[in-house]
């Protein structure tokens, strides 16, 4: 009892010593406990975003930025470091079964932001939640991917949400069933989607529960404002678990829509982060050199054939998909055109995507020459001439970037093989329509990896995704992409697939996507070589000019 | 004057009906969905969705159900973008910026506008008036979405006084540059038509007459030729009035305001239905209550309009 009290003692002598070197911390300025760089006194990193953020809640958030904000407020069962591996979160570590069909999570003992402890319950309350009709969230469709037992079954057969294959052992233990060995499925628990909520905020609070007044969440970072379309505020959370390692303070959104007004107050020093401009990235590497970045991202762009009944007969021939494909210089585009680091792409997958090996594509290795000569005796082949030109629309969603490379890119078939492709632009709900109800000839694409495998990407290849707009269909790979989900070796599943595309050609790959940011030199930790860009702001420092 | 008053509200109701009509017919026309997305969503999901908004109902119970919730509950219902907001929160948070702003703007413009009109004409072709005339075409020729990133190179890069966008509750630094960028080109506006106009009812004869009385000049300017002279003015300060308070899309845009104007032209973009005709409704009214002002204000001016 006496132990027990002196231990209290001391452990408050503790509390007072830290404290009174965090406060001091705030007007004698630090160093960086691992580099020994000396920070900066103001420990608020703000950063441009494009538009309001439609969401915080975990389990409806669906887009690139609003997700990044739900991680700085919210920790799931794993997070990922600087490269994209996975490393612990709310679990300390995970187990499973020789079946991997079921996996097992040991949680640390964390708070919420109010003082509850973050318990399995809370993430079985979260999962059911996501997959529950009456959530109605956007994102279900990954959960459904992760293959958890009886998850098909509620969302499309009306089962109790109750019966989800995921179960709280205890307090600490959480547990997941699946349906098949998706062997990517630790790394799924990065994202937003599967995060705990706090269930007696969410039902006290309805709709309403994401509010700076409301929320409770049990991230680095806790929301203290947010003003739609103007900014959205985080300030540190002392109830998380790792808080001493926290070295920001305060994490400041601003909402700038116009990117070229946006690096205008980042030169004004307003920003600590912004994203470059289309075509600048060349000048900026110039003018400052270590701050301008560009790495590659996990996204493509490519432009699809329609080749459902309602598409064009030329594009039902492959001589003239494969045409179109060779004589497009996809070099002219990255270096010429959009001059930010992009790189050319001959797959649909992108070539840094984790494990993913690209098979050997022939007229990637030809010169453009080459593949010119080629193409002009494939569409000759077809019965297409300049007395005779292939004719066809290209519809694009209506943007400067896009246009240029639709120009570009048509301007290169008509030279070369006498082409007729009349540009089409819409805005972007009446593009989705269209190209939803196949109401297109030939569609611009692009895709971004919700997870770093390459099925992220090659399912939308199979015949039953809805996001297949071009409906091309091949049945082997269909059964490859079945056969991936519970291979031990996907990736070679992923080769054949791209093969097959190389072969049957129902898009033709345009280039890979590379982020362009401007980085301020104060601002360290932000992870370049993560191709997703998954980033967690507590992992960022700044340090004094 | 108070019959006139009852008539012209009284038009006002099924004006507005028929606002409300025609835009949710125009919204609902319109291709494409608030759900569609790159990747779309499975047709269960689309389901639950279109369940949860009521989107499953036909388009007059639609309707329906949302008039009632305005006229009974002032509820314009969900957002169907932003999720955890309602549309009278957006609204809430949209209208106040877009009001500051927007007024702040307007009494710039009549203060400046008004005066440099009535000196222009008074003192008319000297430099005074050559200095007001070339102000006024060089404002008029500089639209905001050039002066806006312009007075942010000069305010906040060059000089750092001010800052380059926000604002945080109203504060004036946040404000000043919204006014000017917005305000710039309504005041050269008011000021040609003050100048034109004035210059007109100088000549009038009864002007010569006062003259000819030996009235002061003040006198005649204030007393005689000011309240002729100013109603082109009022009839084109209404609408611009309106213009103002209802937001301007390039100011909240570049100075990231959080204003009225982005909001309704991105909840067209996307497809947010109730958001979209929530502001139209609330923009409609505002027309209509301020254009019903300056017709008063007109029969007020002018006894011949009350007929």
């Amino acid at each position: 009892m006496n132990k027990t009290s002196n231990m209290n003692i001391s452990a408050f002598t503790l509390a007072m010593v830290t404290a009174g070197a965090v406060m001091s911390g705030a007007t004698i300025a630090a160093n960086h406990p691992v580099t020994g760089e000396k920070l900066a006194s103001d420990q608020t990193f703000t950063y441009r975003l494009p538009d309001g953020i439609a969401t915080l809640d975990p389990q409806l958030v669906a887009t690139v930025e609003g997700s990044a904000i739900v991680r700085d407020l919210f920790e799931g069962l794993l997070n990922q470091d600087e490269l994209g591996k996975i490393v612990p979160g709310v679990a300390q570590r995970f187990d499973f079964s020789e079946d991997k069909k079921t996996y097992t999570f040991h949680l640390r003992k964390s708070n919420w932001s109010n003082g509850d402890p973050v318990t399995a319950h809370d993430f079985v309350y979260a999962w059911q939640r996501a997959v529950d009709p009456a959530t109605a969230s956007p994102y279900v469709w990954y959960m459904e991917m992760m293959g958890i037992k009886n998850g098909k079954a509620i969302l499309n057969e009306g089962m109790d949400p109750k019966e989800l294959g995921v179960e709280a052992v205890d307090d600490y233990t959480f547990k997941v069933t699946l349906d098949a060995p998706i062997p990517y499925f630790p790394s799924m628990v990065t994202r937003a989607t599967t995060f705990p909520t706090h269930r007696a905020t969410v039902e006290k609070f309805g709709d309403e529960w994401t509010r700076p007044e409301n929320i409770v969440s049990n991230g680095a970072f806790k929301l203290t404002d947010w003003t739609l379309k103007e900014k959205n505020v985080r300030e540190r959370n002392t109830e998380y678990w790792n808080n001493r390692e926290t070295i920001l303070d305060k994490v400041t959104a601003l909402v700038i829509d116009d990117e070229n007004q946006a690096l205008l107050r980042y030169k004004a020093g307003d920003l600590d982060k912004t994203e470059i401009p289309a075509g600048q990235y060349g000048s900026l590497k110039k003018s400052n050199p270590t701050e301008a970045y560009s790495f590659p991202r996990l996204c493509n762009y490519y432009y699809g054939f329609n080749l459902s009944d309602n598409g064009p007969e030329a594009f039902k021939d492959v001589r003239v998909r494969k045409a179109l494909a060779y004589a497009l210089d996809r070099n002219v585009i990255v270096k010429n055109v959009l001059k930010g680091g992009e790189l050319p792409a001959y797959t649909f997958t992108p070539t840094a995507t984790l494990g993913f090996k690209a098979p050997y594509i022939d007229y990637a290795k030809w010169p453009q020459k080459q593949r010119d000569a080629e193409a002009i005796k494939l569409l000759s082949e077809a019965g297409y001439s300049k007395s005779n030109p292939l004719k066809f629309e290209m519809l694009y969603n209506t943007s400067e970037s896009h246009k240029k490379v639709a120009t570009v890119i048509s301007q290169m078939w008509k030279q070369k093989l006498g082409v007729q492709a009349v540009l089409v632009n819409q805005e972007w709900k009446t593009f989705l329509d269209s190209r939803t109800k196949q109401a297109f000839e030939l569609t611009r694409g692009a895709f971004c990896g919700a997870y770093n495998e390459a099925s992220a990407f090659l399912d939308l290849a199979t015949s039953k995704a809805n996001y297949n707009y071009g409906k091309w269909s091949n049945e082997e790979v269909d059964r490859l992409m079945e056969d991936a989900k519970t291979s031990a070796d996907p990736n070679a599943n992923y080769t054949r697939v791209e093969t097959l595309m190389r072969e049957e050609m129902p898009v033709i790959p345009v280039y890979f996507y590379a982020g362009t940011y401007m980085i301020q030199d104060s601002l360290k930790g932000w992870p370049t070589e993560n191709i997703q860009q998954i980033t967690y702001s507590r992992d960022f420092y700044k340090t004094a000019e | 004057m108070f019959s006139f008053i009852v008539r012209r509200i009284g038009s006002s109701i099924p004006t507005m009906l028929i606002l409300i009509l025609i835009s949710f017919a125009l919204m609902r026309l319109a291709p494409g969905s608030p759900f569609s997305s790159d990747r779309g969503l499975p047709p269960e999901v689309l389901a639950n969705l279109e369940l949860k908004y009521g989107l499953n109902l036909p388009w007059f119970e639609q309707l329906f159900v949302y008039l009632k919730g305005i006229i009974f509950d002032f509820d314009f219902g969900p957002s169907f973008k932003y999720t955890d907001k309602s549309v009278n929160d957006i609204l809430a948070q949209g209208f106040p910026v877009t009001l500051t702003y927007g007024i702040w703007s307007f009494v710039a413009a009549v203060a400046v506008g008004l005066p440099l009109g009535i000196v222009a004409a008074v003192r008319h072709n000297t430099k005074l008036d050559y200095a007001a005339v070339g102000f006024s075409i060089g404002a008029q020729v500089l639209p905001n979405f050039v002066m806006a990133p312009i007075l942010v190179i000069i305010f906040t890069l060059w000089l750092n006084w001010l800052p380059g966008g926000g604002w945080n509750g109203g504060q004036w630094q946040y404000v000043v540059m919204p006014i000017l960028a917005l305000s710039t080109s309504y005041m050269a506006s008011i000021a040609r038509i003050t100048r034109s106009s004035m210059l007109e009812v100088l000549h009038a004869n009864f002007i010569r007459t006062a003259k000819a009385k030996g009235v002061p000049m003040r006198n005649i300017i204030l007393r005689h030729a000011l309240k002729p002279a100013l109603l082109p003015v009022i009839s084109y300060l209404g609408p611009a009035f309106v213009y103002m308070i209802t937001g301007s899309v390039i100011i909240d845009i570049y100075f990231s305001t959080g204003g009225m104007g982005q909001f309704f032209v991105d909840a067209a973009l996307n497809r947010d239905y109730s958001l979209l005709m929530g502001v139209t409704i609330v923009f409609g009214v505002m027309t209509i209550v301020f254009n019903t002002l300056v017709d008063i204000t007109y029969a007020w001016l002018d006894p011949k309009i009350r007929l």
